[in-house]
């Protein structure tokens, strides 16, 4: 079985694009479908990259190492929807018509910074393989840090577009809070070694 | 209440239908408010004054006393009571009156109305309304001459609206006009659409509809209307005065922190459809753009 698990957390993860290819089959994307498609990758998004910082926290509560594994794959999927959810704002929303995006992404601080988390992504997805970490030795831990940023860019970005914080925006700002505490309170007990 | 058989609510292809009849032996301008959305573009225009579907305009709103997600109105609505139901005209007026929804339906006829709703958010629609204007209800009121403004007041009850069972906004929510721009003729108190009762997710039973302002102007369910003599202070400019400002007129010209103004996608256009210019006043500059002449829309967003 757990020869298996990477597999089926791998087919698990494409859940988002079953999701959305049904709506699109069966007509169900609703009155503002480009709108529906960018929500809806940008919220998948947000999920990953929580899920991605739940491994650590839950390796030490359940003191198995089994969580590390799906990791890395976790994150990559938080690249791969992150940039779908980019794509098809520029695309599909923008028509590729950059001097709107262009003014977007300067004067508007939601897309500025969402913008900045996806910048932020590409050198932990370049840097990902088994052969970088190697590579890049103790820079390697540091780099990856730039997830703790990137979770909050893009709790903000979420923050930032919504009309009010309640109530999905507050929800992923406290799941969020509340893995970052769990860094703070294991570098702490780690010092203290 | 009134009800209706299902045999005598017409089918909106049908009321599409006769529509496009009226239009085409040349009685629609005079029948009917057509002539109420500008043709800026004759080819253009028929694309983009094309009436939005009835089920689109009745399960995508922004009423957040309901939820604050666009199908919430629709799903927790329906069992929301709107009979009996008071309104009250007061403040700064000789003598302050109330009336029920039967005495307004009975001193004012609903005509239909076409206009463009266009929302904030950077999205919009073309609803047949049935309503008449806001001035003929007023003047049932003498204001004093300390009136400048007009508030309004939707309906407070968070046993039947359960998004006010939280701080989203500031309950009840709360808007207001110049006395001006309520006066207008363009503005109009809503009663209905596509020819049937108001449906509660679109602000049962009474609202107001300003086409030349962001959708979040025109209140629902309202039970209070208040002459005042300052600058009341909207749900919105209460939660965030940096975005919402007391006008909230649709100007492509003034950004938004966070949606697009130049632009708006039409609702029910489909995944390919490309955005549309959004146009001062929404297009109703002809009509409403003396209401602001000599005043700085920038500053006066």
């Amino acid at each position: 079985m757990r020869r298996y698990s990477k597999t089926l957390v791998f087919f698990l993860s494409l859940w988002p694009i079953y999701v959305i290819s049904y709506q699109i089959i069966s007509n169900q994307l609703g009155p503002e479908p480009v709108d529906r498609i960018i929500n809806h990758f940008g919220e998948w998004t947000l999920i990953f990259i929580l899920l991605t910082l739940s491994m650590t926290p839950l390796k030490k509560i359940t003191k198995s190492v089994e969580w590390i594994k799906f990791r890395r794959m976790l994150g990559l999927f938080t690249f791969f929807y992150a940039s779908i959810h980019m794509l098809s704002y520029v695309g599909l929303d923008y028509r590729f018509d950059f001097e709107p995006l262009i003014n977007d992404v300067l004067k508007k601080k939601f897309i500025f910074i969402g913008f900045s988390a996806w910048l932020l992504l590409i050198p932990l997805a370049v840097t990902s393989s088994e052969k970088m970490v190697i590579l890049l030795k103790k820079n390697w831990k540091k780099i990856h840090r730039l997830i703790y940023i990137i979770g909050i860019f893009g709790v903000l970005h979420y923050i930032w577009l919504s009309k009010t914080i309640f109530f999905k925006p507050l929800i992923f700002l406290i799941i969020l809070l509340i893995l970052l505490l769990f860094r703070i309170k294991i570098t702490r007990s780690a010092s203290k070694i | 209440m009134i009800k209706f058989k299902n045999s005598e609510i017409t089918p909106e292809n049908i009321y599409k239908k006769r529509r496009s009849f009226i239009k085409s032996i040349g009685l629609g301008a005079s029948s009917i408010a057509m002539s109420a959305i500008p043709h800026v573009n004759k080819s253009l225009a028929s694309e983009r004054d094309k009436l939005t579907s009835y089920k689109d305009i009745t399960t995508y709103n922004n009423y957040y006393e309901f939820g604050t997600s666009k199908s919430d109105p629709y799903r927790n609505s329906q069992i929301f009571k709107t009979t009996p139901w008071d309104i009250d005209i007061e403040g700064e007026v000789e003598k302050p009156i109330k009336l029920s929804m039967e005495e307004i339906s009975e001193m004012f006829i609903s005509e239909e109305r076409i206009y463009r709703l266009r929302c904030v958010e950077g999205w919009s629609m073309v609803i047949p309304w049935m309503g008449f204007s806001l001035s003929k209800l007023l003047s049932k009121v003498n204001p004093t001459s300390k009136a400048k403004f007009v508030e309004f007041e939707s309906v407070y009850d968070p046993a039947q609206m359960k998004g006010q069972k939280y701080p989203v906004l500031n309950w009840p929510y709360n808007e207001g006009l110049r006395i001006d721009e309520a006066m207008h003729p363009l503005t109009t108190v809503v009663t209905g659409l596509y020819g049937k009762k108001l449906p509660n997710q679109n602000g049962a039973p009474l609202r107001i509809f300003i086409p030349w302002k962001y959708g979040f102007k025109s209140a629902k369910a309202i039970v209070k209307i208040k002459f005042v003599e300052n600058m009341p202070t909207s749900s919105w400019m209460w939660a965030s005065p940096r975005e919402y400002g007391f006008y909230s007129n649709v100007n492509p010209n003034v950004n938004h922190p966070r949606w697009s103004q130049a632009t708006e996608r039409i609702i029910g256009e489909g995944v390919w459809a490309p955005r549309v210019k959004t146009l001062m006043f929404n297009g109703y500059g002809d009509q409403v753009a003396s209401l602001y002449s000599g005043m700085d829309l920038k500053k006066n967003f």
